[in-house]
């Protein structure tokens, strides 16, 4: 009976995961992509440089089919809550429906709508305009990025609500404190900048492999967008990790432990506190060792000083027990899973400062009047590889965020054992779980084979192939 | 009127006008095997929904987020009494959904076709899917006092549900068909009203199997007669009022009979449910609206946002479909809108 009620949860989580990881794919680079597109349009109407809207149609493309994977993966989102986590809805209905209702209202709609006249109105509108639509529909991703994550923060770190005694469940009390929730003003920053870093990194490393062909009259369109991508990259691998330090002051204020497990300590460290490296974890008997450190540097990343020390996972599982057991039991295990956050931690701030680094580079090589950068074939393939390893980074984050939560759904308050829904079984689980996976393999496949064949076939494609200028998006694109 | 009482009123108004909306879209996917001839055709009839279907959607996404809202008792009883049809309809809106984009990018015709066949597939899938979950729901399924419904099998398919999904699609494609009436010319639009012109006997038929099927299967008839009658007769009204369009090729009464006719379908099963959200076998595990709703407070905000954003909404919407009325002719490879 416990292990059919163990490979419930383990389902349930397993696709919770596979879909939101997905999903996250395409979300911040569609974000990140609505924002570029909508300042290259911008730029072409301020400036009347061409190349700008060429580039602005171009990338417009690569960003359409992104934001197509990305909203229907999104549309399971609004549903498994209910679907898979019917308890979890129950009890968290009075707080978590509401964002997600306003996120629907307020972003959902604007983007959905202004996305619309946007494909369909280049010939229509004046440049100024028809920019304006792209804008909105780049708001329109923000807001909605803002209020799942005003759900996502209320699981994290509750604020503004008490539980209802006659049911059980949770209730409201102040709306404000919800929206005011310091995690979300903290996370959704970062989120943002990344989602920005996401895209340039991959119009940076997608014009790189475009130069490579060195088709003559490609040549100004890819070397325009491939500076623009890495001063993109550059600014916002600075910028993002920035807003990530100011998270991470608030994630040692909210959830140590989660902290704790991202630097992999165990015993409280010295003072003041040295930054660990690379280490080996053994969760099992709750030990780290072959520890290679830099002095005083994690007194410095959680305080901003050089001294403190950092309490360990030991000394805080202690104190959620004492905090916690008469609610939840004496057999609860709060250590979250060091190994994963440890190395999460370590892939996602490596890959902002690989970024960092290439984008450096790349910006002094690119420099408009020389031809170093097309000079060095090693390093635009190194650009153009770069394209991966933001979407590794950004899921990196979030299993920091999530895994750290362990073994809460709501902080505090809610087990995840306890949020499955009770009408469950193995078999319709596996069935989903398939299911999603298939189709997500297919989806993601295609995703990226359609925007191979897109940069392969150059911005030029429909000029040369119709013999006239004419709207990509108007039916003669969709024939040829 | 209590605040739950309107969220429950308003949960119904944004399913029905989400179905009169994605009703005409699931209809122009469905047309593309039942009215186009080659894929310039299909094409042209996916174009002229090209800037609003994912607009149309939304109003499903609002409506999920607005029953987790509002009433998050029957948004989980529901969703995951009903897990394996849902599913289901997410992966037709899935695969519809990005056949819109993949199709402009596909190079070979057999790659085009493919997603052209994932268009029709999900089109047709997610209302008749819909529309049967919904007629399996206000029959009564078996439910513990948990409120967890455990639907079985031919609980979820009978023979109303059945009929109530046929007829949904059915409706759908009618609607679709009328607005193609609308929206594009040439034979098409032709073929379009004269496929309506013997749709529409077989419609009345269905409709009069599902309005008796329905006076047996639910309690509708005995818990809200004349409600439920007045609400009846309207889904076949506004139907006649599409079929008069029909004949007399006015195709914006066709239009507008079609979709306030699917807009009923949905008033009368929420007219059918008050003051229940789930109607359990059992009648002391069916969940009512007080007890599947929200805090005051919560309801008080979430009236108040909607008060203040749906008109926005609601005039960009409308707004957005007044730049696109220029006729698509398939033929004319200029065509622009």
């Amino acid at each position: 009976m416990l292990g059919i009620g163990l490979s419930i949860v383990s389902l349930a989580r397993f696709q919770f995961a596979m879909t939101t990881v997905f999903h996250f794919f395409f979300v911040p680079f569609s974000i990140g992509m609505g924002v570029l597109v909508a300042v290259m349009e911008t730029i072409y109407a301020v400036k009347k440089d061409k190349v700008y809207l060429d580039m602005a149609k171009f990338w417009g493309k690569i960003f359409l089919l992104s934001f197509a994977v990305g909203i229907v993966t999104g549309i399971i989102q609004e549903f498994q809550f209910g679907m898979n986590w019917s308890e979890y809805s129950r009890f968290m209905g009075d707080v978590f429906g509401a964002p997600l209702a306003i996120e629907a209202l307020l972003a959902f709609f604007i983007e959905s709508v202004f996305i619309g006249i946007w494909m369909f109105t280049w010939d229509r509108f004046k440049p100024g305009v028809h920019a304006f639509m792209i804008w909105m529909t780049a708001i329109g991703t923000m807001l909605s990025a803002i209020w799942i994550l005003a759900a996502n923060s209320f699981m994290q770190h509750p604020t503004g609500f008490k539980i209802n005694n006659a049911t059980g469940r949770i209730q409201l009390t102040d709306f404000g404190a919800v929206i005011a929730n310091p995690q979300l003003w903290k996370v959704f920053p970062h989120v943002i900048l990344a989602a920005i870093l996401t895209a340039g990194t991959v119009i940076a490393g997608m014009s790189a492999w475009g130069l490579l062909r060195k088709k003559k009259n490609e040549n100004h369109f890819f070397k325009t967008s491939l500076r623009f991508g890495l001063w993109v990259s550059l600014i916002f691998a600075i910028l993002s990790a920035g807003a990530g330090d100011l998270q991470t002051q608030q994630i040692i204020k909210d959830q140590p432990m989660k902290f704790a497990a991202t630097e992999g300590i165990y015993k409280d460290t010295k003072d003041p506190a040295p930054w660990t490296v690379v280490e080996t974890i053994d969760d099992k008997n709750h030990k780290a060792s072959n520890q290679i450190e830099i002095p005083k540097l994690l007194s410095l990343l959680a305080y901003h000083k050089t001294s403190g020390s950092v309490k360990g996972m030991d000394t805080l599982n202690k104190e959620l027990h004492a905090k916690y057991d008469k609610q939840f039991g004496k057999d609860m295990d709060y250590y979250v899973p060091p190994k994963t956050l440890f190395w999460s931690f370590r892939v996602m701030t490596g890959i902002d400062l690989l970024i960092m680094l290439i984008a450096i580079f790349g910006v002094i090589w690119s420099r408009k009047k020389k031809d170093t950068i097309e000079n060095k074939k090693w390093f635009m393939v190194i650009v153009g590889l770069a394209i991966w390893i933001p979407f590794i980074g950004n899921s990196a984050g979030w299993f920091v965020t999530e895994f750290g939560r362990y073994p809460w759904i709501v902080y505090g308050l809610f087990t995840i054992a306890d949020a499955v829904s009770p009408t469950s079984t193995v078999g319709s689980l596996l069935f989903s779980n398939i299911l999603y996976f298939l189709l997500f393999t297919l989806l993601g496949g295609v995703m990226v084979w359609y925007s191979r064949k897109t940069l392969h076939h150059g911005p030029y494609y429909e000029m040369e192939d119709s013999k006239q200028n004419v709207d990509p998006f108007a039916k003669e694109a969709f024939v040829k | 009127m209590t605040l739950a009482n309107l969220w429950f009123i308003l949960i119904g108004l944004l399913f029905a006008i989400f179905l009169f909306l994605e009703g005409f879209d699931f209809g122009v996917g469905m047309s593309t095997r039942f009215l186009a001839k080659d894929f310039d055709e299909r094409l042209a009839l996916m174009t002229s929904i090209g800037p609003h279907w994912d607009g149309n959607e939304t109003w499903l996404v609002t409506a999920g987020g607005a029953m987790f809202a509002s009433l998050p008792l029957m948004y989980a009883s529901l969703f995951s009494g009903y897990y394996i049809v849902l599913l289901l309809v997410l992966v037709g809106l899935i695969i519809r959904g990005v056949s819109f984009e993949f199709v402009k990018h596909a190079e070979t015709q057999t790659g085009k076709n493919i997603w052209m066949w994932a268009f029709f597939l999900g089109s047709f899938l997610a209302p008749f899917l819909l529309c049967m979950m919904l007629l399996s729901m206000v029959q009564g399924i078996p439910m513990n006092a948990n409120g967890d419904a455990f639907p079985k099998f031919f609980d979820v398919v009978n023979l109303l549900s059945v009929v109530g999904g046929v007829a949904g699609t059915l409706l759908s494609l009618v609607h679709g068909l009328n607005f193609i009436r609308l929206r594009i010319e040439g034979p098409l639009r032709d073929r379009a009203r004269k496929l309506n012109q013997i749709l529409y006997p077989i419609l009345f038929a269905g409709e009069v199997v599902f309005a008796v099927l329905v006076f047996f299967q639910t309690d509708f008839f005995t818990k809200r007669f004349g409600s439920s009658l007045v609400i009846t007769l309207l889904i076949v009204l506004f139907s006649l009022l599409g079929y008069y369009g029909v004949l007399k090729d006015r195709e914006g009464w066709s239009f507008a009979g079609s979709g306030l006719s699917l807009s009923m379908v949905i008033v009368l099963l929420f007219n059918g449910l008050f003051p229940r959200v789930m109607i359990a076998t059992n009648p002391a595990h069916s969940i009512l609206i007080k007890d599947a709703a929200n805090s005051q407070y919560t309801l008080t905000i979430m009236t108040i946002v909607a008060a203040v954003l749906v008109p926005i909404v609601a005039i960009y919407f409308i707004w957005s479909y007044t730049l696109f009325t220029k006729r698509i002719n398939p033929k004319e490879n200029t065509v622009k809108y």
